[in-house]
C-alpha cells in the first residue's frame, strides 16, 4: 500500500498521458470513422470498396503490428516520428475502422420507411442522410460508439509497451521498483483504468434504454 | 448495407450512371495511381541526412532471406505461427469459452451472494486492458509468457463471452423457461436442458467474433516478451544483424496475421449466416439484431 501512495505522482504523469491518448485518439478516429461511414453508404461504387476494403484490412490487423510498424519499423527507415505522435496516429487509424461499423450499423438500424418517407416527399441523398437518417442514427450508434471508446481506453495500454509513458508503462517501471508490492501497484493501475472504463459502461448501458423506450 | 443503399438515393438514370461511373472511374484511378506512386517511391534508394544510401524497399538485397532458404520461413510459420501465436490462442479460446459459460451461470443464478460477487468480477474484468492482465500474471504468479499470455485472454475474453451468453438466456421468450418448470423440471435443469442450449445457438456468431479478437490480442504477448510471430520477426531482425530486413519481415508478418485473420473472419460470417439469431430477438431484414452488431463491432 506504501508503494502505491508514495507513487501518486507517477500514477497521475501516466493516467494524464492516458486521458491524452485517450481524447486525441477519439478525436481522430471519429473523424476518420464518419468520412469512411459516408463512403461506404454513398452512390459511387468504388468510394464503397474502397471504404469496404479499409475497414476489413484495418480490423483484421492487431494494433501491435500497426504500433510496431510505426514505433519500431519506420525509424528504422529513417522516417520516425515521435512515439507520442505515433501513438496518436496508430489508436486513430486503428479505431476509426471500428467508429465507421458503429455508424454503419446505427444507419442500418433506422427504419427504411424513414428514408422511404424522406425520399417520398424529395429530399436527395445528401438531405436524406444529414436531416433525416443520421440524426436518428446517430442516437442508436451512441451505446455501440462508447463502447468503442471503452475499447479505445483499454487499448491505449498498448502504447505504454511502445516507448509511451501512458498507465502501463508507469505500472511496468513501478514494479520494477518495487518487486515486493507487485500486486498492490497493479491493482491501483486497473483502479485507474476502471475509474474511466465503468463510468463509461454505465453511460452506454443507460442510454440504450432510454432509445429502447423512445423506438 | 445492401438493403438500404437504393432506398437512399433514385435508381440512376443513364446521366446518374454516367456521371457515376465517370467517379468511380477517376477516384479508382487516383487511388491506385498514390499507390503505384508510393510503391515507386518506396522502392527507390534513399540518401539519409549523414549521406549514407539506402536501398529501395524491394532491392533484393532487402528480400533475399525469403528466397535463401526455408530458415526465415519456418521461424516465422512454425515457430511464430503455430508454437507462438496459435497455440496460445487455441488453448485460451478453449479456457475462455469454459470460462464464459462458468460465469455466466454464477451471473444468473438464484442466489444473491454467487450472483453479486459474479457480476462484480464480470465489471472487473471487462474494464481492465488485456495487457495489464498479462503483466499482473506474468508478476504476481511468477508464471512463464506462455500461461500468462493463455490466462490473460482466457479471463478476459470469458468475461466478455460471458455477458454475451447472458444477454442471449435474458433475450429468450419467457415461455420456454415456464413451459421447463411447468413439465417438471427443476429450474436448474431447466435452465442447462431448455434455456442455455438455445442462448449459446443465438449467441454464436459473437462468441466467434469474440474468438477473431482473440487471436488478434495475441500479438498483445509481444509486449511481455513472449515469442509469437511478430517477437520471432524482431529476433530475426536482430539475427540477420541489420535493419535492412525490419521492412520486409514485418510486410511477411503482417500478410500472415492478414490470411490467418481474414480466414478466421470468414468463417465467423459463415456461422452467423448458418445459425445467426432467430425468431424470439429483434432481427431487422439483414438477419441482425443491433447488439449483435454493437458487440462485435467492439475493437480488442
Amino acid at each position: 500500500m506504501d508503494a502505491v501512495l508514495s507513487n501518486l505522482d507517477s500514477y497521475w504523469l501516466g493516467l494524464r498521458m492516458t486521458l491524452q491518448l485517450l481524447l486525441v485518439g477519439a478525436l481522430g478516429a471519429s473523424v476518420i470513422g464518419v468520412v469512411i461511414a459516408f463512403l461506404r453508404i454513398s452512390p459511387i461504387p468504388s468510394l464503397r470498396w474502397i471504404a469496404t476494403a479499409y475497414t476489413e484490412l484495418v480490423r483484421n490487423t492487431p494494433l501491435t503490428l500497426v504500433f510496431f510498424f510505426i514505433i519500431v519499423v519506420l525509424p528504422s527507415l529513417d522516417m520516425g516520428v515521435h512515439s507520442v505522435l505515433g501513438a496518436y496516429i496508430a489508436l486513430s487509424l486503428y479505431h476509426s475502422a471500428f467508429v465507421a461499423e458503429a455508424l454503419r450499423s446505427g444507419i442500418n438500424g433506422v427504419p427504411l420507411g424513414q428514408a422511404e418517407a424522406a425520399r417520398s416527399v424529395g429530399l436527395n441523398f445528401m438531405q436524406t442522410v444529414t436531416l433525416v437518417v443520421f440524426p436518428q442514427a446517430m442516437r442508436m450508434v451512441v451505446p455501440p460508439l462508447i463502447n468503442v471508446f471503452i475499447a479505445l481506453t483499454k487499448n491505449t495500454s498498448v502504447a505504454g509497451g511502445f516507448l509511451v509513458v501512458d498507465l502501463f508503462a508507469i505500472s511496468k517501471t513501478l514494479t520494477n521498483a518495487h518487486g515486493n508490492a507487485v500486486i498492490a501497484i497493479l491493482l491501483g493501475v486497473a483502479f485507474c483504468y476502471l475509474i474511466i472504463t465503468i463510468p463509461l459502461g454505465q453511460v452506454a448501458g443507460r442510454i440504450e434504454k432510454k432509445v429502447a423506450v423512445l423506438r | 448495407m445492401s438493403n438500404t443503399a437504393p432506398v437512399l438515393y433514385e435508381e440512376p438514370g443513364p446521366r446518374g450512371r454516367a456521371v457515376s461511373r465517370t467517379v468511380s472511374v477517376v477516384t479508382g484511378l487516383v487511388i491506385a495511381g498514390t499507390l503505384a506512386w508510393l510503391v515507386y517511391r518506396l522502392g527507390q534508394p534513399r540518401t539519409t541526412v549523414n549521406g549514407a544510401v539506402l536501398p529501395g524497399l524491394w532491392a533484393p538485397e532487402r528480400w533475399d532471406i525469403f528466397a535463401e532458404g526455408t530458415e526465415v520461413w519456418q521461424a516465422l510459420l512454425w515457430r511464430g505461427l503455430v508454437q507462438g501465436t496459435l497455440s496460445a490462442a487455441g488453448l485460451a479460446a478453449v479456457l475462455a469459452i469454459g470460462f464464459g459459460i462458468f460465469l455466466c451461470f454464477a451471473r444468473t443464478a438464484p442466489q444473491k451472494w454467487i450472483r453479486v460477487p459474479a457480476a462484480i468480477l464480470l465489471e472487473f474484468f471487462r474494464g481492465m486492458p488485456v495487457l495489464l492482465m498479462m503483466l499482473f500474471i506474468l508478476l504476481a504468479l511468477a508464471t512463464t509468457g506462455y500461461w500468462a499470455v493463455v490466462g490473460a485472454l482466457a479471463v478476459y475474453n470469458g468475461a466478455i463471452i460471458g455477458e454475451a451468453l447472458r444477454a442471449g438466456l435474458q433475450a429468450l421468450p419467457r415461455g420456454q423457461r415456464e413451459a421447463g418448470l411447468s413439465v417438471g423440471l427443476t429450474p436448474f435443469s431447466s435452465r442447462i436442458l431448455i434455456e442455455f442450449p438455445q442462448a449459446f445457438r443465438q449467441m454464436l456468431p459473437i462468441i466467434v467474433a469474440q474468438l477473431v479478437v482473440l487471436l488478434k490480442d495475441t500479438s498483445l504477448a509481444y509486449v511481455v516478451a513472449y515469442p509469437e510471430i511478430l517477437r520471432i520477426s524482431q529476433q530475426l531482425k536482430d539475427y540477420y544483424g541489420s535493419t535492412t530486413y525490419s521492412f520486409s519481415i514485418f510486410l511477411v508478418s503482417l500478410a500472415i496475421y492478414l490470411v490467418v485473420n481474414l480466414a478466421l473472419s470468414a468463417l465467423a460470417r459463415w456461422i452467423s449466416r448458418r445459425s445467426g439469431p432467430k425468431a424470439g430477438v429483434a432481427t431487422d431484414e439483414g438477419g441482425m439484431s443491433l447488439a449483435a452488431i454493437g458487440v462485435s463491432a467492439k475493437p480488442q
